[in-house]
């Protein structure tokens, strides 16, 4: 049994819809997770899924105008859906901390780094400047940052890829949230120091017993740093379970192909898995039944659900449709 | 013995800084400081590293769009490093460029029949109908349906403008293909349907690329052969399986050990395994580099397998070991 307090965010039926030409739609459709105390959540998918649109929607940064989201987020009974904007900006950068793609983009280039992140500080606790600036550096040092005293009065450009994505870091854990969203942290990092960054999370994450949702299209990434995956397609979960059921026993056919079409396999001269097709754009996407179906033609409609929900296919692993049962890749033989 | 297309000889690309009062040049960047490669015909030869090491200077260098400082690019056995010699042999009809990012590469006022027809009409005097035929047979090639031609490139997803960007560079009948980053850009099932494309070509019309990269998996499964970069210098060449199987340079093992593996059993190894490599490339940075942080000169371990060593003795105890292995 698992105490109360261990469940840091619940997301019920969350739908959030963009406006298009006038019309809603829906880029993120009947989402449901649960994010729990030390546990890093991995929403994985490719571009367009509705992966970021989760992360906006968590953290409430979307355009209010031609955005609408419903349902249920739910931190420590706290609805965040629809939450005033006040009372937002308390929880946001103190209790949620959230790490951007591009940490060049994410930071002030006129402004130095250690200010930036004492603005956090700043607003969300009552320390003086001293007590900033000295936690500001113990926050370099935690995230292992070479020289945090000089570093402290550089500029953004001053600091190669890495060492800014440190920064970013620091600032998302600058008032110990419970709660860390690392969108795409290390996209835009060289693997040497993806791997740090990686692993500098994981034991910030250690440290501070926060949770942290890490949305990527890294499977790699996913397979090393991830407890929990949640896999989208076309803005919905069609497979969610804990890491090792993921990759060792997937049943869904997107995650199947997904895994397929990895450039990994030893024998070099087969050609990599293809999956058919190309990905709907938001407002041509299939709202009725299923949406990975016209990505595998060769599986006949009877083996789709009409309306497919996600079934508990074993305790904790949940797949949207039935038609994993007779999934099939289209080179080997049907029917088992 | 395959023929070799491209020989590249102690290229050095540099760039002056300058400074100081007069603007005097002080010091320069050694973006490309002497490599040596050779690429054979209809191969596909990686070029790793990470940002900022020179791959792409050395790819643009290849095509002839970067000015030289010294060394010299054979092709022939010519000099292309000279606007002359590259004019007298077609060169640029000969080798073409697929570039990272798709959307800044294709003119986004152009339509797609007019993008894949420039380099035709630069090099063929064609019909308007012979024209339009190649450009349809091109399209065919990288599997695009044939209406595209009428077709502006913000219409198509990003998978499928890279296919332009393959049937574009295709068109010419090129016999090298300079790949830079080709699927950096693209989602891992639209990255498994150019890689699929770009060996079809291969097989069919015998292209060799340059396919340069830093993703080490997307290298291993498409490259025979291959270099890895660091600071503007080359730290190991070898085969496929020399550099996987038995890679002796500690950047080249640091590099290794940082792609993450879809193997999550061995996770908890894998990530101590990474430390551990990490920790011996920061303790033994002047063992493995000289006083001012270069690499060192490439020294033949065994057959085509290249590594730059230090010139001590721990040359020889690291053959000893490899040849055990």
């Amino acid at each position: 049994m698992e105490k109360q307090s261990d469940l840091l965010l619940d997301i019920q039926h969350l739908h959030t819809a963009y406006r298009l030409n006038g019309k809603f739609y829906d880029a993120a459709d009947d989402i449901n997770l649960t994010l729990k105390r030390n546990e890093i959540l991995s929403i994985v998918g490719e571009s367009g899924c509705g992966k970021s649109t989760i992360a906006s929607s968590i953290i409430g940064l979307y355009d209010h105008k031609n955005t609408k989201v419903t349902g249920d987020i739910l931190y420590n009974e706290l609805n965040l859906v629809g939450l005033n904007e006040n009372l937002f900006n308390k929880i946001r950068g103190d209790k949620i901390g959230m790490i951007f793609q591009d940490p060049l983009a994410s930071l002030n280039p006129l402004m130095r780094v250690g200010d930036q992140v004492a603005e956090t500080l700043y607003y969300h606790t009552d320390m003086n400047e001293k007590e900033r600036h000295n936690r500001v550096i113990e926050l370099f040092n935690q995230v292992g940052m070479p020289k945090p005293e000089e570093t402290f009065q550089m500029y953004p450009f001053e600091l190669s890829g890495g060492l800014r994505q440190r920064v970013v870091i620091a600032m998302a854990i600058a008032c110990k949230p419970e709660i860390i969203i690392a969108d795409e942290p290390t996209t835009a990092l060289d693997v040497t120091i993806q791997a740090q960054i990686l692993d500098l999370l994981e034991d910030i994450q250690k440290q501070s017993q926060s949770g942290i949702i890490l949305i990527t299209h890294d499977l790699g990434v996913v397979a090393e740093t991830a407890d929990q995956v949640a896999v989208m397609y076309g803005g919905q979960i069609v497979e969610k379970a804990d890491v090792k059921t993921v990759f060792e026993h997937p049943l869904h056919p997107y995650t199947r192909s997904l895994l397929n079409s990895m450039p990994q396999s030893e024998d070099e001269e087969e050609d990599l898995h293809v999956i058919q097709g190309t990905v709907p754009s938001l407002q041509d996407m299939p709202r009725n039944g299923d949406r990975f179906a016209a990505r595998i033609p060769w599986i006949p409609a009877s083996a789709h659900e009409e309306n497919p929900v996600m079934h508990e296919v074993e305790p904790g692993h949940w797949v949207r449709c039935t038609c994993w049962k007779t999934f099939h890749f289209q080179d080997e033989v049907g029917g088992e | 013995m395959a023929k070799e297309i491209i020989q590249v000889k102690n290229l050095k690309v540099h760039y002056p800084i300058r400074s100081g009062f007069w603007n005097r040049i002080t010091d320069y960047v050694r973006a490309v400081d002497d490599i040596s490669i050779t690429i054979n015909e209809g191969e596909t030869y990686g070029l790793i590293g990470e940002s900022g090491s020179g791959k792409s200077t050395t790819g643009k260098a290849i095509v002839g769009v970067e000015p030289v400082t010294s060394g010299s690019i054979l092709y022939k056995g010519v000099d292309i490093t000279k606007a002359k010699n590259r004019r007298k042999l077609n060169y640029n009809k000969d080798v073409q460029m697929i570039f990272q990012d798709s959307m800044s590469s294709l003119n986004p006022r152009k339509r797609i029949e007019d993008i894949i027809a420039e380099p035709i009409r630069n090099f063929e005097n064609l019909t308007t109908d012979q024209e339009r035929e190649r450009v349809q047979e091109l399209l065919d090639i990288v599997g695009m349906p044939s209406d595209s031609i009428y077709k502006y490139p913000h219409e198509f997803s990003g998978g499928q403008r890279q296919r332009i960007g393959v049937a574009r560079a295709v068109a010419t009948n090129p016999r090298l293909i300079v790949a830079d980053e080709p699927t950096s850009a693209l989602d891992l099932s639209v990255q498994a349907q150019v890689l699929n494309f770009m060996k079809h070509i291969q097989q069919q019309y015998n292209i060799a690329y340059l396919f340069i990269s830093h993703d080490l998996g997307v290298v291993k499964h498409m490259s025979e052969n291959l270099a890895i970069m660091h600071r503007g210098r080359l730290v190991e060449i070898g085969s496929r399986e020399d550099i996987y199987k038995h890679p002796m340079h500690i950047y080249t093992k640091r590099l290794l050990s940082a792609i993450p593996q879809v193997d999550v059993e061995h996770r908890e190894e894998h990530k101590k395994h990474r430390q551990e490599v990490e920790q011996e490339f920061q303790n033994d940075q002047d063992k493995w580099y000289d006083k001012d942080g270069r690499v060192f000169p490439l020294q033949q371990v065994s057959g085509k397998h290249l590594v730059a060593l230090p010139k001590d003795e721990l040359n020889e105890e690291k053959i000893n070991e490899k040849e055990g292995a």
